[in-house]
């Protein structure tokens, strides 16, 4: 069932919180270094299906393969190396640890992954000069504005060259000036680095960064690749 | 867009053959079209028969005849009307989509598969706007955000309608 | 009155705010209730004390107007002598009594005069008697228990106290004649010593119960703080907000007081079942003096308003959110260091104390509080400068450091509670342990010989022969070392200056005296002159007596008792001298020595027995057995412990008592971070959760939640440490004692290092529920 190489695909996946079920026989497949944007309403599943795709949440039925392995059958512990190593993040707000300075933040990804702190730090500034946020080094996320804290984000998701970023509602604390930058920061940058990008969104304009789109409604997926 | 009005506008900076007043237009406002030749002859010589440019001289140096235009008074007073003039916004009220929708409910078609297949066509357009817009210059931004905050319109209201068909299929087909 | 409006709202918000606004009410009410119930109970003591003197007087003996003057004999003067003992480590104290005539006087709380071998017990007493557990006590105290002893005759519900009744006892048998009872001089006042004591564990115990306060009132402030930025929103200003917030805090405590109250009067129903170091209390002894429950009433819910509005100082609630100032304000050292070291200024200035001098307690209570508080004050300044001069390290430890260096408020605050707790409590150890290594120091006795000693005044000498042979009987008792004992002197007259050369005489068999003189081959029949070891001096004074060959008077009471009897012996002229082996007691005897065939101790007139009794420890109850033989043969004979366990377990206890203070102060202290750092990972959830998908381990967030809590105690418990050895240092140099263990703190830093560990696995639960992915999908 799994489209041909693709990195990270989910057939039929079902989840359900309680008696509520967020995703009720959700398709999906992403290309390595392919962006796609998932829309759909609110409270459409959008955001359990990046959860389930990210192995954040195991879902409650359905395959899910990453790069010819079964994410649905591993380990708590194989799932969090497996987001170390080959996943990036970008959340909405409140992502950056508010203690650690913004360079720190950004280091964090690999000084998890077992990168010497210097290392970390050098490769860190880099992605830091790359999102044009350098000058927020030093400085703590309480004391940069939105647009730079999300840049930061971004650079932090990219900086262990995950094969993966998973974005959700990356633009949505941002007006459009800096959200545009943002996304056009992200995309650019992923494109370059060949990493692919799951990209939840409600708004078109944000989704247009995007390679190809599908739409989230009640729990299923519109995939045209799926579509028969 | 009023084109009239823009080639006016470009001939205040000083005189300009057709020919260059094609390319500049081009280069500043139509990316998506440009201006056919026969159009801006037609349009200067409306604007010659209204008085607002006059013909500054011909050149032609072995080859066909080139005139050089001018603005006149007449004509910059013009411009300045237009520019502090408000445009009318469009109310875009009646617009095809809405009638393809009841045409469908109507007719017992699926107008979530019209909405769907809409929605894809106008990220398709998005996408590549994006995608220009990230490669072009400021001007080229302008102009694709314009488009692309149209086109946002557009999608929220097919989401709105799609969220709507059940109550909208009572009301036009009881 | 707008502001009565928004306290009242704040009282609101505090009663009804929902299920969370409750449980913040409830564990604030139930931190400052066990303040306050500590509180009332330190305001009992004077009250509890009075109470306990006053009764101790009321059952003493009534004093006489002139001291020379006997009480003349009445029909209601009665008879008595003590028959205190001890069972397992129990003091039981008690008379034998009898009436000299119709109307015996009663001591307080007993109803009817004890007949001949009937007795009026304790409570306690009574029970224990009916026990298993006091059935060797039974054997001891055979009377039959006729009576009670009310409450108005017992210092404390746990006392073993009792009156039996005698028919033999007399004037001449060591009876004491008494007319009445009630001693209503005042008490000794108490030694400097224990003052100086009593006031640091007064501050010890209390200064913590006052930070737990402190911090309890600061229980859900973040929530609290978001709370009143919404009203911020809808139009409150500043100033409205803060009396919202002192209204919530002025609940919380009143209900904290209501709370404390309640606690306070259910725990003291039992606290008659409570033994502390042997003592309990009534309830009714447990009443709070006057002034300080005002000024706990009041206070409490002061002091929670002012430290509400002291820390809603350093925030800024705006519509939008809170801004905290906490970061940008540095903690300024000038005013905290001088604190502690003008307090140990003031204790060096008042200079030593001597046990006897009535000390002024003022000076050294204030510069003990001083040095502990000052501590306390000290520490947010030095946990402050530690955290920030860290960096580096692992990423645990980097994130604990960071989230430290950003606002260790907090958790300096509970670390100045243990800050207090543990520096008083080694420099009280520290004091104790000089105080009772003395004493150890001095008797230097030799327990692996004999464990006791008797002592009996019976006057006979067949009788002390009689106690040797019951003990030897005894079992348990591996070795008697008896002697008869009495003090013999060289015949003749002597001038009104002059001295009758006199020594002692010790008569027991060979065994015995083997162990108290280098004596050789031993014979039943022969003499010896013993001289102590190297001092010419006193060997030549006892030869001045112990001639051999020549006659000496047996009886020492001949020279100033008219009718005494003289009784002479001679001194066989074969006498060896030899010299003396300390005995099990320490001490050096010296004189003549004589094994009962050469004397017949029933011929000596005015002799007492003494023996010292050497057990099997590893027999159960050893110590009773040797009781109730010494109780057998004469209830008035004393029995006392050699060995120095007695002195010993009465330090040891007062040891464990502080420690186990100390513990109990520690697990106030871990309760509230446990509290606060609950707090903080409820907060931080949606951040755990990002973490989480990044693929954190839960280790590396285990780790990093250990360390925000080691680093600030571990340094509280270093500053502890040493402002605690300092103190105590200073306070043995003013008893006038060395210190003798420095290294008393070691268990409380082992305390630390377990509450560390105790708080972290706590939280750890909630830490793992956190990182659940939950998180990411609330907003």
């Amino acid at each position: 069932m799994t489209p041909a190489g693709s990195l990270l695909a989910a057939h039929d996946l079902r989840k359900a919180y309680g008696s509520t079920p967020a995703l009720d026989g959700a398709s999906f497949s992403v290309h390595p270094g392919e962006v796609v944007a998932v829309l759909g309403p609110s409270g459409s599943g959008k955001s359990t299906l990046l959860h389930c795709l990210a192995g954040i949440v195991v879902p409650d039925s359905g395959t899910l393969t990453y790069a010819g392995r079964d994410l649905s059958g591993m380990s708590d512990a194989e799932r969090s190396s497996l987001r170390r190593g080959d996943f990036g993040f970008v959340f909405q707000f409140g992502q950056l640890v508010p203690e650690l300075t913004c360079l720190e933040n950004v280091a964090l990804p690999l000084r998890l992954n077992g990168v010497k702190r210097k290392q970390a730090a050098r490769t860190a500034l880099e992605w830091l000069e790359r999102l044009e946020v350098d000058d927020t080094a030093a400085k703590r996320p309480g004391e940069v504005s939105g647009g730079q804290g999300q840049r930061v984000a971004v650079a932090r998701a990219l900086v262990a060259s995950p094969k993966v970023v998973f974005a959700d509602e990356p633009t949505g604390a941002l007006d459009s000036l800096n959200g545009e930058r943002v996304m056009e920061l992200l995309t650019e940058s992923a494109r370059s680095a060949g990493t692919a990008v799951v990209l939840v969104t409600h708004e078109a304009r944000v989704a247009a960064y995007s390679d190809r789109d599908i739409v989230v409604r009640d729990g299923r997926v519109r995939d045209p690749e799926f579509a028969v | 867009m009023s084109i009239g009005h823009t080639l006016l506008g470009l001939l205040e900076s000083g005189p300009r053959h057709g020919y260059d007043l094609k390319r500049t237009f081009d280069e500043k406002f139509g990316h998506d079209r440009p201006l056919h030749y026969g159009q801006v002859y037609a349009t200067m010589s409306r604007l010659l028969k209204n008085g607002l440019v006059e013909v500054d001289g011909v050149e032609s140096d072995g080859g066909p005849e080139r005139k050089r235009y001018a603005i006149t008074d007449a004509g910059i007073t013009d411009v300045g009307a237009w520019l502090s003039r408000p445009e009318k916004p469009e109310p875009y009220l009646q617009s095809t989509l809405y009638a393809k929708v009841v045409l469908a409910l109507l007719t017992g078609r699926s107008a979530s598969g019209l909405l769907d297949a809409q929605r894809s066509e106008h990220l398709r357009l998005m996408r590549v706007l994006t995608d220009r817009k990230r490669k072009g210059d400021l001007a080229d931004q302008l102009i694709c955000d314009y488009a692309l905050f149209h086109l946002e319109a557009d999608l929220r209201w097919l989401e709105l309608t799609g969220a709507r068909l059940d109550q909208l299929a009572e009301v036009i087909a009881p | 009155m707008t502001w009565l409006r928004d306290l009242g709202i704040g009282m609101r918000f505090a009663a009804a705010g929902g299920r969370e606004g409750w449980a913040r009410t409830a564990l604030t009410a139930v931190g400052v209730g066990l303040g306050v119930a500590m509180l009332l109970v330190a305001s009992s003591v004077p009250h509890l004390l009075d109470q306990r003197s006053e009764r101790d007087r009321a059952r003493k003996e009534a004093p006489v107007s002139r001291a020379t003057e006997d009480v003349p004999k009445s029909d209601s003067t009665v008879l008595r002598v003590s028959a205190a003992t001890e069972y397992r480590g129990l003091a039981v104290e008690g008379f034998l009594m009898r009436a000299e005539g119709a109307r015996p006087v009663l001591p307080p709380g007993v109803a009817a005069f004890p007949e001949s071998g009937e007795m009026a017990a304790s409570p306690a007493l009574r029970d224990l008697l009916a026990s298993s557990e006091g059935a060797l006590l039974r054997e001891r105290l055979p009377y039959r228990v006729t009576s009670t002893i009310a409450d108005a005759g017992l210092r404390s519900p746990g006392e073993l106290y009792f009156y039996a009744g005698s028919d033999s006892l007399t004037p001449a048998t060591g009876g004491h004649r008494l007319a009445g009872y009630g001693d209503e001089r005042g008490g000794e006042p108490l030694q400097p010593v224990l003052v100086v004591l009593v006031i640091l564990i007064c501050v010890v115990l209390l200064a913590p119960v006052a930070i737990f306060i402190a911090t309890a009132v600061r229980f859900g402030g973040d929530r609290r703080d978001r709370r009143l930025a919404a009203l911020r929103l809808v139009g409150a200003d500043i100033r409205t907000t803060r009396r919202i917030a002192a209204g919530e805090a002025l609940f919380g405590s009143v209900l904290g007081l209501l709370t404390g109250a309640v606690l306070f009067l259910v725990g003291r129903r039992f606290v008659g079942r409570v033994e502390v170091w042997g003592h309990s209390a009534f309830p009714s002894d447990l009443t709070p003096s006057v002034w300080p429950a005002t000024l706990i009433g009041v206070g409490v819910p002061s002091a929670a308003v002012l430290v509400t509005l002291v820390a809603m100082r350093a925030v800024v609630v705006e519509p939008l959110g809170v801004v905290r100032g906490g970061g940008s304000h540095r903690r300024r050292l000038w005013w905290r260091l001088p604190m502690p070291v003008v307090g140990l200024a003031v204790l060096v200035l008042t200079g030593r104390v001597d046990e006897f001098t009535p000390v002024d307690p003022y000076p050294i209570a204030v510069g003990a509080v001083l040095v502990l508080v000052g501590l306390a004050l000290l520490l947010p300044w030095l946990v402050g400068a530690c955290v920030d001069r860290l960096h580096g390290g692992p990423l645990p430890w980097q994130l604990a450091v960071r989230r430290l260096q950003l606002n260790s408020g907090a958790a300096s605050r509970a670390v100045s509670g243990i800050t207090v707790a543990v520096a008083g409590a080694v420099a009280l150890q520290m004091l104790f342990a000089a105080v009772g290594d003395e004493f150890e120091q001095i008797t230097g006795q030799d327990p692996s010989r004999a464990q006791f000693h008797t002592f009996s005044e019976t006057v006979s000498g067949d009788a002390a022969t009689r106690t040797i042979e019951a003990f030897r009987s005894t079992r348990g008792v591996e070795a008697v070392i008896g002697t008869v004992e009495t003090y013999v002197t060289r015949p003749g007259k002597y001038g009104k200056d002059e001295v009758a050369p006199t020594t002692t005489l010790s008569v027991g068999d060979c065994a015995t005296l083997k162990e108290l003189a280098e004596i050789g081959s031993c014979e039943e029949g022969d003499s010896f002159v013993v001289h102590p070891r190297g001092d010419k001096e006193a060997s030549d004074w006892i030869d001045e007596t112990a001639r051999k060959g020549e006659e000496i008077e047996l009886n020492p009471t001949r020279d100033w008792l008219p009718g005494a009897k003289s009784v002479r012996w001679i001194l066989p002229a074969d006498t060896r001298t030899v010299t003396a082996a300390p005995d099990p007691l320490g001490e050096e005897r010296r004189g003549i020595m004589t094994t009962v065939g050469a004397i017949d101790p029933r011929t000596l007139p005015s002799a007492r027995t003494t023996a010292q009794i050497k057990v099997d420890e590893g027999v159960e109850d050893v110590s009773e057995y040797v009781r109730n033989t010494a109780a057998r043969i004469d209830p008035g004979m004393r029995v006392a412990t050699l060995a120095s366990t007695e002195r010993e377990r009465q330090y040891a206890s007062v040891q464990t008592g502080l420690r186990l203070g100390a513990v109990a102060m520690l697990i106030l202290i871990a309760a509230s971070m446990l509290i606060s750092q609950l707090e903080q990972l409820r907060e931080r959830k949606r951040l755990l959760s990002v973490l989480v998908a990044f693929g954190t381990r839960r280790v590396t967030l285990g780790w990093s939640v250990l360390w925000q809590t080691a680093v600030p105690v571990a340094v509280g418990l270093l500053a502890a440490t040493a402002g605690g050895l300092g103190l105590g240092a200073v306070l043995t140099w003013m008893m006038g004692k060395t210190v003798t263990q420095w290294w008393l703190f070691l268990p409380m830093a082992g305390a630390g290092a377990v509450l560390v560990v105790a708080v972290t696995l706590l939280s750890l639960p909630l830490l793992w529920r956190a990182m659940r992915p939950d998180g990411l999908r609330t907003e």
